[in-house]
């Protein structure tokens, strides 16, 4: 877990003495670079916010990890590599950790970054005053009296952190946390530039404004157009750096944006659903695609509200087992996603997929299980379920719901009501739990199985099954203090394949189209995808 | 004149508040809220954020709070999604690119569609009038979702003349083909007004009577009928006008342009609701100004009509 | 294809629709002569027999295909683009859609939909928006300005916040999209009928009616609305293509059609995302069939307002 010093610095040694870019090599690969280090990306939505503190969403962040560097950052194979930080020791325990920085960052402005400016976004990130959706965040870095400081009862200054001096982060956490520092590259610990927020108020990230420590700074923005993004001459590292400008564009529709790709507008665009086969054989360079950390199920309301059917374990089976999820990954959505008969993809740091039963049968034994337990509920062709399928509207999801309606149809009899509903619709509907059958997905938000299972909690607000299990919730509080969780966490998947409040179907995958300059740099080993427009490059044609 | 523009005016006032509150009560019921998320944020941090915003309040209040707001600052508040501006700020962003290819497009579909309309009229049941009914159904049965990708498809990947989307300022390039995919439908709506009441002036006893008298044909038309034949034409675009400066969705959406239509349909499915107010009085006070200006008009094609 | 099987009604029902027109104008002669130049308008005639022949074929269409909407080919399912395409031969007429299901059999039943939307939708549209625009303008005043500021109000409420609304009062159903679609489609009309009547409220036939001490109401029907017959039928031939994209988005929305029943609209949208793709077909047959009823709608309008035009008689 801990960082060597001196590695890192071998490192940047190695590449300093590399020929600087006279000739356009990258200094370790040797690849001859492009003259235009510009890289070009779409993003389906305008991103809410470049507030290290304050975004929320995946766009927002990758701008914000561009924009500002925490103590840590990922390599391209997500391992931690140093940011702002140059190490760090623990205590015994592992509940005090004290971060050394290095004292060559320094803000865009001049200022050198201390250990005071971490001191105040961490603060600034837990005071209620700031209202950031990601204030819980601090809860799951355990910090020490992250709760009464966040509902307003305790004074900032009691948060677990504090600057020994300049260079020194100490950090005190509520209990021990062996992977405290893989919180650090979340982009709501980044550090803030306390004068300029004073200054600008909520202005202060506006091009004409924005302060930051981190290789490039925006230089434009344009809401729901493009936000730009160039080098920034006072990174420590900014010699290492090769991309010069980052674009992204908001193109909401995704044909349209592969449609500018093909032109050569963008260098990376995603795919559309059920088009990477064909990509794939025309451009086999440049159609890319790696697991995720994300499930997609379908979910079962098994509340006092649902309808008698679905209180039937066996019913709940025999609607998962008829499920065929080879075709839905290889036919409907084609794009190297992995069937999935348990909810935490194998993708998972330190996961290992236990075997269910169901998942070895062939999908002719799980068609006739299936139909042998809906004979044994009482439900048939003389008797048939007569169910409601929920999703929110979108073209994915719309094509699963299909097939796996007609699966239902064809397989068990079962007659399905499709309903689609605009996005807040159907969370409240969902929420409420006035659905039968939902659609539902997760992204893991670290990399560690608890982040999925916790769903399956009865505590979970989360769990819109409103599934309730003993077991399963002593498991999982068991799990939190295990040096090694893993049979419990195969415990809990099987006690979910046999109760079935939630139908896995499959795994996401990541499918990108990037342009052949760019696609040998792009981290595909990252499942978390946190990229780096200064570990990137182009190279020539 | 001024004292009916004077009187609409006042007349305006308590016409957009009836408006302001009337949606205010519709985002209100519509479920969920600007927070509801897949992740149900944790209790204290909802309270955290509905307090910051005023949301706590009751909804008179928040209301009232909001008027205010606009009535002393002129300031429509943040908004809850995009939290690095305030409603100020995306007006002032995105209007200008909205009204840009709006303007444009209004008048090319005004001259263009005019055009058509008159001349299919002059000689009716020719093959000029065929071409130009067929022109303007034609360009009125391709929807603009899907005439934009086209346009993409040919333009930007088959020929490479032109860039596939965004505003980069407003440039010329940019410009052109979200004003042939928001003009053509409005320009075909207007051929075709144009045309039906063009025959209709040409076929009143006044234009008998000037054709009796010999005056030349040109003369007739363009003295004679052209006035009085742009009623129905002008009654519809006040609404016309609106619709095409106060943002098409598909545009925005489609060519990337970041102008107010997409903001305008993004603000509902987000439950952001200063973004909807702030845009909902916004598109309000163009429809009263437009169908003002229509109002004016009528006076001046027809003096008969009393204002 | 189509046109070799329609045939054969295409004769009785041409006649019918002529005939029904008749009735409707109950002998009057003005209206004997207005149905003449109808039937001498060439364009107009065979924009009937066509969309008579789309009616045909939305009603009857699926009676000569063996599969039907939503059951999805598993064989084909993935590989549309090389195995789905259109073909006589396996009875695919219009081959696949992207979801693995015959194409033909959703043009059928979105055209249903789709006729269904587009005539009520704009028959409502007109009812309403010229009584309205007519009153309206002919009282002038007072009344005038608050029904005015009352359709300026309403084209300015945001219309997404009202849809959702009624998804959550009223529920999803298919009578839910005419309401959807009736609640905007008039007010536009409205307007240009006001405009209208504005202006031929001081022509000498209303002032003699007045004088002669006709009552208002009668008035506006007997002496107003004829007169405006010219621009409403035409702007109702704008609004039947309208009512039909409209559908779309409002079904988008998750109000009205839900899959796996659809409309052209939502055809048409799904055709322009597979365009690209090598299934242009998705895109050209609804689009086909929405043009050609465009057209005939247009042609039909513009006889109509030929035949009906009060100068003309």
């Amino acid at each position: 877990m801990n960082i060597s010093i001196k590695a890192a610095l071998l490192g940047s040694a190695i590449a300093l003495a590399g020929p600087a870019f006279a000739d356009k090599m990258h200094p370790t690969t040797g690849e001859k670079l492009a003259e235009d280090q510009t890289f070009t990306y779409r993003v389906l939505d305008e991103h809410t916010s470049v507030d290290p503190q304050i975004v929320e969403d995946v766009s927002g962040s990758e701008i914000v990890r561009d924009l500002f560097e925490g103590l840590y950052n990922q390599d391209k194979d997500g391992n931690l590599v140093p940011g702002v930080a140059t190490g760090y020791s623990t205590n015994d325990d592992k509940t005090v950790y004290t971060f050394t920085l290095r004292d060559n960052a320094k803000w865009s402005d001049g200022k050198p970054v201390t250990a005071q400016d971490f001191v105040y976004a961490w603060q600034r990130l837990a005071d209620p005053a700031t209202a950031s959706e990601y204030q819980w965040y601090v809860e799951v870095m355990n910090l020490k009296n992250a709760g009464p400081v966040m509902a307003g009862e305790a004074p900032l200054s009691d948060l677990g952190v504090k600057a020994i001096d300049d260079h020194t982060l100490e950090v005190t956490l509520a209990s021990s946390l062996p992977y405290f520092a893989k919180t650090t590259t979340h982009a709501s610990t980044f550090p803030a530039p306390k004068w300029a927020i004073d200054e600008h108020g909520t202005d202060w990230i506006k091009p004409e404004n924005i302060v930051v420590n981190g290789a490039y700074t925006l230089t434009e923005h344009v809401a729901n157009e493009r936000s730009v993004r160039e080098r920034n001459p006072m990174y420590w590292d900014n010699e290492n750096t090769i991309i010069d400008k980052t674009v992204a564009l908001v193109i909401n529709d995704e044909n349209v944006a592969l449609t500018r790709y093909q032109a050569g507008e963008l260098d990376r665009t995603e795919i559309p659903a059920g088009q990477y086969p064909a990509l794939e054989q025309s451009h086999p360079e440049e159609a890319v695609i790696f697991p995720r950390l994300c499930s997609y199920y379908y979910t079962i309301n098994v509340s006092d509200s649902a309808p008698e059917f679905l209180k039937d374990v066996r019913v709940r089976q025999a609607l998962s087992y008829a499920i065929d999820r080879d075709v839905i990954t290889e036919k409907v959505l084609q794009a190297g996603e992995i069937p999935a008969y348990t909810f935490t993809p194998g993708a998972t740091a330190g996961f290992e997929v236990p075997a269910v039963d169901y998942a070895g049968w062939s999908q002719d034994e799980r068609n006739a299980k299936a139909v042998e337990l809906m004979a044994e509920a009482g439900y048939g062709a003389d008797n048939p379920i007569d169910l409601t399928l929920l999703y929110n509207t979108s073209e994915a999801h719309k094509k699963i719901a299909l097939a796996v309606s007609q699966m239902w149809k064809q397989n068990l009899g079962v007659k399905v009501t499709l309903e689609n509903q605009e996005w807040k619709t159907y969370l409240t509907t969902r929420g409420e739990q006035n659905y039968e059958v939902a659609r539902a997905g997760w992204c893991g938000d670290y990399n560690e199985a608890s982040t999925f299972l916790d769903l399956v909690q009865s505590g979970s607000g989360y769990n819109d099954a409103k599934y309730a299990n003993e077991m399963v919730d002593s498991l999982l509080a068991d799990a939190k203090t295990m040096d090694n969780p893993q049979p419990n966490y195969s415990k809990v998947e099987e006690i979910i394949a046999a109760d079935m409040p939630i139908i896995p179907i499959y795994h996401y995958s990541e499918d990108y189209m990037l342009s052949p300059e760019i696609v040998g740099s792009w981290p595909v080993n990252n499942v978390e995808q946190n990229w780096y427009s200064k570990d990137l490059y182009k190279v020539a044609k | 004149m001024l004292n009916f523009i004077i009187r609409r005016i006042a007349v305006a006032i308590p016409t957009l508040i009836i408006l302001l509150i009337a949606s205010f009560w519709l985002m209100q019921t519509a479920p969920g809220g600007p927070f509801t998320s897949e992740r149900p944020l944790p209790a204290q941090v909802l309270a955290n954020i509905e307090a910051k915003y005023g949301l706590d309040q009751p909804v008179y209040k928040q209301l009232w709070d909001y008027v205010v707001g606009i009535l002393t600052q002129f300031d429509f508040g943040p908004s809850y999604k995009y939290k690095d501006r305030s409603v100020n700020d995306i007006i002032a962003q995105g209007f200008p690119v909205t009204l840009t290819y709006g303007v444009i497009s209004f008048l090319v579909a005004i001259i263009v569609g005019g055009a058509l309309g008159i001349s299919a009229a002059i000689r009716q049941n020719s093959w000029l009038d065929y071409f130009a009914v067929g022109v303007t159904i034609g360009a009125q049965v391709l929807p603009n979702f899907v005439m934009a990708p086209i346009l993409i498809l040919v333009f930007t990947l088959w020929l490479g003349w032109l860039p596939g989307g965004g505003w980069n300022g407003g440039q010329w390039q940019h410009i052109i083909m979200p004003v042939i995919a928001l003009s053509t439908s409005y320009m075909a709506s207007i051929a075709r007004l144009m045309r039906s009441s063009m025959l209709e002036v040409l076929r009143s006893n006044f234009i008998r009577t000037a054709r009796a008298k010999g005056l030349p044909e040109r003369t007739i038309i363009w003295r004679h009928a052209l006035k009085p034949s742009l009623l129905p034409v002008v009654s519809y675009l006040g609404p016309a006008f609106v619709g095409m400066v106060t943002g098409s969705f598909i545009i925005d959406a489609i060519f990337g342009t970041g102008g107010i239509g997409y903001f305008y349909v993004n603000a509902a499915f987000n439950r952001d609701y200063a973004v909807m107010m702030g845009l909902t009085i916004l598109l309000g006070s163009m429809t009263i100004l437009f169908n003002m200006v229509v109002d004016i008009l009528y006076a001046w094609i027809d003096p008969k009509i009393r204002l | 294809m189509t046109d070799k099987l329609a045939q054969p009604f295409q004769q009785p029902k041409t006649a019918d629709a002529a005939e029904r027109m008749v009735e409707n104008v109950q002998g009057r002669s003005l209206w004997a002569d207005a149905r003449r130049r109808f039937i001498g308008n060439k364009a107009a005639m065979v924009s009937v027999v066509l969309l008579t022949l789309i009616v045909l074929f939305s009603i009857f269409g699926q009676s000569i295909s063996e599969y039907d909407i939503e059951t999805i080919d598993w064989d084909i399912l993935g590989n549309v683009a090389n195995a789905g395409q259109p073909s006589l031969s396996n009875g695919h007429f219009f081959g696949f859609d992207e979801n693995g299901r015959d194409l033909y059999n959703r043009v059928v039943q979105g055209s249903r939909i789709s006729l269904a939307v587009g005539v009520i939708g704009a028959l409502v549209a007109v009812v309403v928006g010229t009584i309205y625009g007519a009153t309206a303008g002919y009282l002038g005043g007072r009344v005038d300005s608050i029904m005015m500021r009352l359709v300026d109000i309403f084209m300015s409420i945001p219309y997404m916040f009202v849809l959702i609304l009624l998804l959550v009062v009223a529920g999803r159903s298919i009578t839910m999209i005419f309401v959807g679609i009736g609640l905007t489609a008039w007010l536009d009309m409205s307007r240009i009928v006001r405009g209208q009547t504005l202006s031929l409220k001081n022509r000498e036939f209303v002032e003699a009616a007045v004088a002669t001490g006709v009552p208002t109401w009668r008035i506006i029907l007997r002496h107003i609305v004829p007169n405006l017959l010219g621009v409403v039928v035409v702007y109702a031939t704008l609004l039947v293509p309208q009512m039909i994209l409209t559908e779309s988005f409002i079904s988008f929305l998750g109000l009205g059609v839900q899959e796996p029943f659809t409309s052209w609209g939502a055809l048409l949208s799904e055709g322009t995302k597979t365009m690209n793709y090598g299934m242009l077909w998705q895109l050209a047959f609804p689009l086909f069939f929405f043009v050609v009823t465009i057209f005939c709608f247009f042609f039909i309008g513009d006889g109509l307002r030929d035949a009906l035009d009060p100068k003309d008689r």
